[in-house]
């Protein structure tokens, strides 16, 4: 591989590259999808290629293939600087990278049972066993059941001397629940909308217990069909982990990413209302007990490994400290802008696409005193809501809205009563500044999500978010009309 | 003929490749086999603050084989396509086929059938188009935000995919498409934004100047936006923000998987919009970005989907197709697909209304560029929430009145056909979910919107 890599690097920079990076990535998946008791789908995939990143004259170019081949390497490398030379023509400010030390070494995720390893017939069996629990409970219309798997190889190379060798295993499972009785459509999700994810093994698969969970989740996606109408109003919420991840990784993973805020997405997912005045003047994001970190070392989350896809090692990175934005995800080309070093947190999605800012694991920190059970406890009347369902959010990160699958009225400090279809939205500072109570270390789970998109092309990113839940008062509950 | 060499150069090396894995998957035993081979030849070149700052190459094949055994399926894919890679695909696929249950209703893979050549779906300058080409074309986009004192971003994409399909069975279908799109957002210093966008099959096509100039022209025009009160108000959707209610109406009700799980608003009969609307999906229109069949290899079908406000019918693969004893309407996506059928090829007829004349039939209400962030609510209900983005405008009289700060809507897009009272006569070629679509602008006598941001 050593060859390869110094080949494609060699020829780049003959060719007048002033630096280039080379990936070559090599990727397994596994699938395995069930509906409604049927095995509707299993899928194995393999894919290898690799992508040539230089700068000339101060621009970018990337060229990559699915061919990992010496004279392809050389084409290669001739069509990324053919690019980058074309990119130079339309340039204002030439790209300057920051320092760094070569990395160098190899990081593999920890990994106690191999998917891959696992019998297809004992990995089918066991999501069958949940599936049928879930379709056994009378009025469920349709289930979902899944589990994916995917390792990724890749050799990291650049002409600063970088040699990386790193080996990634990401494995996800879950199953929907839905019931539907003429306009009404209600789901529950297990252990999360979209199913859970680690990186891991398929240790972590078995420790979700699918099958203990079907039962219990499809009678509350029945009942949820001839449940109360979320009541629109001013109300104290208690967000669950399954949908407080999805409201830091929307309302502070996005915002925070460098790029953003420099205009670099602004054509398609948009920039970030957290501009650079707001890092120099000490913003306050949210109250005292928020605290947010992009932790790309912690075990586990999705955003966990050895280094970036640019050869910065993982770091654990402040965002949001005891309620002021204090931070950014970075890349080497953004960081020096606001006078910082790389976060490390650039990662592209497979060898044919470019590394963009990405969120590592963006974690909400808990803090010590209460647990979940015991903030629901010292509640006396609010709504506690889990599981996504819908979520959106405007083009500079302000305005949100989400739904989730379920609200429990809460009570003289106990869940009550189900609610359907919530809905909730706020501006991400008000909602923030509105926290407070966040779990402590009881209620702290790694979750993340396997389907963040960005960038044009797109990619689509794997991310960790750990959350405790968290209590938010004065929040619109009930938006829209049916 | 552009078509005819295009079919010899997809012939002369795809489907021989395709066959090959056929062969490996019969001596593994498979009873039925389809593989899919999608070859892809793309660039795409981004810019922003008036710059090109990503620009991007790709080459690329991935195979995927159904393997077939009585009724047992396996999927598998590769992007290796030495005879090696190949020969592990078909025992992968296999092995999967082993350890699975039998599929009771499995219809079978199609059957062959004819499909015609679309010499529309392709152009040499788009399949030769160079990054010079493309950033030039960003200068254009780039020079006409300077000329208005305005800042520019975003994207040119040109795309030359091949899809070739052949299955045990005796279907072999190939086709080369090109496809390419520019979009640009223009940034004014004070915060306004406006949006211009093309797809087309031919890039050559594309007027970069004038994009440039649509979207420079629009962002000056929202220069000092002020608040208004969310609520119920009539609308002019300009033909970006009416390709979302097509992308999302066909996610969630156009395919027959939703309608035979129940999650579909779709009844055959059902009125569902006004007498304005008609949509259907036609792979084979040259308006829009055509392509011959699907990715089961079975030739696209003109399918009514709404015709004068009234459900006419789905999109079918092979699977449910067979469920509903028909036959497929060529609406398959690449196995294992659990989404079901989907319309990639949507139009929306065009009505006679000019866009002056749309938003002068506004009394009181909002001129909205396109949507962002789209996202269902309640799927049956076809509730969708999102934003508004890049040129939201009040109309009072008839006449724009000025730029208005964005708005959040949460509205149902079945409410919204309903009310829609005037087409416009124009329609533009967009880029979709997966594909692309012909839409016009529509006033809508009521969209909800349910809050507003800063901006």
């Amino acid at each position: 591989m050593r060859d390869f890599t110094a080949r494609s690097l060699d020829t780049a920079a003959s060719l007048g590259a002033t630096y280039a990076d080379v990936r070559v990535v090599s990727r397994r998946e596994e699938s395995i999808a069930i509906r409604s008791g049927r095995v509707e789908g299993v899928a194995s995939g393999e894919s290898e290629g690799f992508g040539i990143r230089v700068l000339v004259d101060g621009a970018w170019g990337f060229a990559s293939s699915h061919r990992v081949e010496p004279k392809e390497a050389d084409r290669i490398a001739g069509e990324a600087v053919r690019i980058a030379r074309a990119s130079a023509t339309a340039l204002r400010r030439p790209v300057r990278l920051d320092d760094r030390p070569p990395a160098a070494g190899r990081y593999e995720t920890p990994v106690e049972v191999d998917p891959f390893g696992v019998p297809l017939e004992s990995k089918i069996g066991d999501l069958l066993a949940a599936d049928n629990a879930a379709n056994a409970v009378e009025g469920v219309t349709f289930t979902e059941s899944m589990y994916a798997a995917q390792r990724e190889s890749k050799t990291f190379a650049a002409t600063d001397g970088s040699f990386t060798e790193q080996v990634v295993t990401h494995v996800g499972s879950g199953m929907e629940i839905n019931a539907v009785a003429g306009d009404e459509h209600q789901r529950r999700s297990y252990p999360d909308a979209g199913g859970g994810w680690r990186a891991a093994g398929y240790e972590y698969v078995r420790g979700l217990d699918l099958p203990g969970h079907a039962e219990p989740y499809a009678e509350e996606a029945v009942a949820l069909l001839s449940a109360p109408q979320c009541p629109p109003g001013r109300r104290t919420v208690v967000l669950d982990p399954s949908q407080l991840y999805l409201q830091v990784h929307e309302s502070c993973g996005h915002p925070t990413e460098l790029d953003r805020v420099f205009g670099t997405e602004a054509s398609y997912a948009g920039t970030s209302f957290l501009t650079v005045d707001k890092l120099e003047s000490g913003f306050r994001y949210g109250s005292d007990l928020v605290d947010i970190v992009a932790d790309a070392t912690v075990p586990g989350g999705m955003g966990t490994f050895g280094w970036d896809d640019e050869g910065v090692n993982a770091q654990a990175v402040p965002l949001v400290r005891e309620g002021i934005f204090v931070g950014y995800l970075s890349s080497r080309e953004t960081a020096p802008r606001i006078g910082r070093r790389s976060g490390g947190a650039m990662r592209a999605d497979g060898w044919n696409r470019i590394p963009l800012i990405r969120m590592t694991n963006v974690n909400l920190l808990p803090k010590p005193g209460m647990s979940l059970d015991e903030i629901v406890a010292d509640t006396d009347d609010g709504l506690y809501l889990a599981s996504n369902r819908s979520w959106s959010i405007d083009d500079r990160r302000l305005n949100f809205q989400f739904a989730t699958e379920v609200a429990y009225e809460i009570k003289g400090g106990r869940k009550g009563r189900l609610l359907k279809n919530p809905t909730y939205t706020g501006i991400t500072y008000e909602f923030w500044r509105s926290c407070d109570a966040v779990g402590d270390e009881r209620s702290y789970v790694m979750l993340g999500t396997p389907n963040c998109g960005k960038g044009e092309p797109g990619q689509v990113g794997h991310v960790g978010h750990a959350v405790p839940g968290a209590r938010f008062r004065d929040v619109q509950v009930g938006v829209g009309k049916w | 003929m552009r078509a005819s060499a295009a079919a010899a150069r997809t012939d002369g090396r795809w489907l021989p490749l395709a066959e090959q894995v056929l062969a490996h998957a019969a001596r593994d035993g498979a009873t039925e086999a389809e593989v899919l081979v999608v070859a892809d030849d793309s660039a795409l070149t981004r810019f922003a603050n008036s710059e090109i700052h990503q620009n991007v190459a790709e080459t690329s094949v991935s195979v995927n084989l159904r393997f077939v055994s009585g009724r047992r399926i396996g999927v598998a894919s590769t992007g290796r396509i030495d005879d090696d890679g190949l020969r592990r695909l078909a025992a992968n696929a296999a092995a999967i086929a082993r350890n699975v249950a039998e599929l009771e209703d499995w219809g079978g893979l199609p059957e062959p059938g004819p499909i015609t050549d679309l010499p529309a779906s392709f152009a040499d300058a788009t399949a030769g188009a160079t990054p010079e080409f493309r950033a030039e074309a960003v200068r254009s986009v780039i020079g006409a935000a300077d000329d208005a004192g305005v800042v520019a971003y975003g994207s040119f994409a040109t795309a030359a995919e091949t899809i070739a399909v052949a299955n045990s069975k005796g279907i072999r279908a190939a086709q080369e498409r090109t496809t390419s799109q520019l979009i640009t957002v223009h940034m004014a210093p004070d915060g306004g934004s406006g949006y211009a966008e093309q797809a087309a099959v031919d890039a050559t096509t594309i007027d970069a100047r004038a994009l440039g100039r649509e979207a420079a022209a629009k962002a000056k025009a929202t220069t000092g936006a002020v608040s208004v009160d969310p609520g119920d108000y009539p609308v002019v959707l300009e033909e970006y923000a009416v390709v979302d209610l097509l992308d999302m109406l066909g996610y969630l009700g156009f395919s027959a998987l939703a309608v035979q799980e129940g999650r579909s608003f779709v009844e055959i009969g059902r009125t569902v919009g006004s007498k304005h609307v008609s949509i259907r999906d036609d792979g084979a229109d040259p308006a829009g970005l055509p392509m011959a069949f699907d990715f089961e290899g079975v030739a696209k079908q003109r399918v009514e989907l709404i015709e004068r406000g009234v459900c006419r019918g789905v999109v079918y693969d092979a699977q449910t197709a067979a469920r509903d004893h028909r036959s497929s309407t060529g609406h398959g996506l690449p196995a294992p697909n659990t989404y079901g059928p989907f319309p990639i090829n949507m139009l929306m007829a065009a009505g006679r209304t000019s866009r002056d004349e749309l938003i002068a039939g506004l009394d009181r209400g909002l001129l909205v560029t396109r949507f962002h962030y789209t996202n269902p609510v309640h799927p049956k209900l076809a509730i969708v929430t999102g934003m508004t983005r890049d040129g939201t405008f009040l109309v009072e009289g008839g006449r724009i009145v000025g730029p208005v700060r964005n708005l959040r809507f949460t509205q149902s897009y079945l409410q919204a056909l309903a009310g829609v009272v005037a087409v416009g006569r124009e329609r533009k070629t967009l880029r979709g979910f997966l594909g692309g679509s012909v839409v016009p602008a529509l006033r809508i006598e009521a969209f909800t919107f349910t809050g507003a941001t800063e901006h």
